[in-house]
């Protein structure tokens, strides 16, 4: 979806991988398994150093995990990167048969956005620096702080790409500010 | 990415469950991960610690179904829920083919997917569940493709290659991922007269022969079961086209199951790295011993129809 906005994309699996990547996009998955993966890999400290030195990042459910200050029902072991300040309870809308999509009112868009949750996170506290862009129910579902964005959904499930192009903007208006 | 179904959505702002796009969904959020079949909790929690995106709770791994013999049914719900209760990873249960009875008290229990598998005794040798009947997702197993399309018209929302159950072989998962991978890419040079011929010789409904032939890949996720032992098993199906793998009796069939359910998540992982595979597929103990094809007497993946 983001090259069919003009961006060129790779996958990210080794630190190597890491270089030359000037924004990360974290996906869906199990949060679990992912936190894991990047121990394994030896990818956790090199990330955590680039995400830190301001490098933009979007991540959808199990990214948003991954992203957040505070994760409520994780794994004692799990490690999230800390790096947006807003506390996420895994599973927080239920299993998958309580797995559900929805239309949603996104700050900045004319008009609304179709969403798809699965086994999806719940943000349970928002802090003052984060921005919150949409809602469902009154629970935040796509919040910024600086350079991080993160949605509870899954924007990728749906054909609307207005979501990744707004987080192409932030990659652009950061290098811009970089250069 | 290809959209098949429209954006909008008649629930509107309060939101839909069990749509279509809800159970294809969670599929495509394994992709590249690892589903473990366990049978108590202590090892649901080995799996999940190894990395598993799932777990398939099971009363018997398929390689003790095989030597026990007799009728394999569905689960006890005790023995699902105490799995249930273990882990935090989504938790799957199998059903006979056929039992939508079955399935009815799976989706009760709140199970995250469905398996209709050809590993328990089919339950009806005609008919497979009407899986669009239920809000919980289902996944179903297949030999070639006219089968593979036939389970996602009852409504099945992944596919994953048979293989032949509690082997330890990998030659049959082989076998049915290069028929189904073959198949799809043949279509994709078809011209439009001859997808119905196709449509015909697959018994597969036309519009999904069509989609194929548009999209060059089926509309749903396809994964690998049936054989899968060793780290390179794992990689071998994924370079193949297999978006993730299941690992039956692979994994608690082996010497030593925790380092060897490590090493098959990280060469799901890393499936294209040779480097990471050697490195990964060292010092694991001995493998399930497994079985040639031609010692076997009952082939499970000729159930289905």
């Amino acid at each position: 979806m983001l090259e069919q906005l003009g961006a060129v994309t790779r996958q990210v699996r080794t630190p190597a991988d890491l270089a030359g990547v000037d924004a990360l996009v974290m996906p869906g998955g199990e949060s679990t398994t992912m936190s894991r993966l990047l121990d394994t890999a030896g990818l956790f400290e090199p990330l955590a150093t680039r995400l830190t030195a301001g490098m933009p990042v979007f991540g959808t459910c199990a990214g948003m995990i991954l992203l957040a200050d505070e994760v409520l029902d994780g794994r004692p072991d799990q490690r999230s990167f800390g790096m947006i300040d807003l506390s996420v309870r895994r599973n927080g809308y239920g299993r998958q048969v309580d797995s559900f999509e929805a239309d949603v009112a996104v700050a900045g868009l004319d008009d609304t956005f179709h969403v798809v949750f699965i086994r999806a996170p719940k943000v349970e506290r928002t802090g003052d620096t984060v921005e919150v862009l949409a809602s469902h129910e009154g629970v935040p579902v796509l919040a910024r702080q600086a350079q991080v964005l993160v949605a509870s959904f899954h924007p990728e499930l749906t054909s609307d790409r207005r979501v990744h192009a707004m987080f192409l903007d932030m990659v652009h208006t950061s290098a811009a500010t970089a250069a | 990415m290809s959209s098949t179904s429209s954006d909008s959505s008649p629930a509107g702002a309060a939101g839909s469950k069990g749509t279509y796009r809800v159970k294809r969904g969670l599929a495509e959020m394994m992709k590249g991960g690892v589903i473990m079949d366990v049978v108590t909790p202590e090892q649901a929690k080995i799996a999940e610690d190894s990395g598993a995106c799932a777990v398939m709770a099971l009363e018997r791994v398929p390689a003790d179904i095989r030597r026990d013999g007799g009728v394999a049914r569905m689960s006890d719900p005790e023995m699902i829920e105490g799995i249930k209760a273990a882990v935090t990873i989504p938790v799957m249960a199998k059903a006979r083919i056929g039992h939508f009875v079955e399935a009815q008290i799976l989706e009760a229990l709140g199970v995250d997917y469905i398996d209709e598998s050809e590993v328990l005794t089919p339950a009806d040798e005609t008919h497979h569940i009407d899986k669009f009947a239920f809000t919980v997702p289902f996944v179903c197993g297949a030999t070639n493709l006219g089968e593979a399309l036939r389970r996602i018209s009852e409504g099945a929302c992944m596919i994953r290659s048979k293989g032949e159950a509690g082997t330890g072989n990998i030659v049959e998962a082989v076998r049915h991922l290069r028929n189904i991978i073959g198949d799809i890419r043949k279509i994709t040079q078809a011209d439009s007269a001859e997808l119905f011929q196709w449509a015909k010789q697959l018994q597969a409904p036309l519009p999904l022969v069509q989609e194929i032939a548009e999209t060059g890949w089926l509309p749903v996720p396809l994964f690998c079961a049936g054989g899968i032992a060793t780290p390179a098993d794992a990689a071998l199906a994924m370079q193949l086209g297999a978006e993730a793998v299941f690992v039956g009796s692979g994994i608690f069939k082996s010497d030593d199951p925790m380092p060897r359910a490590k090493a098959i998540v990280e060469a799901t992982t890393h499936f294209r790295d040779p480097h990471i595979l050697a490195k990964v597929s060292r010092g694991l103990g001995a493998p399930m011993t497994g079985i040639g094809m031609d010692e076997i007497n009952q082939r499970y993946a000729e159930r289905g129809w």
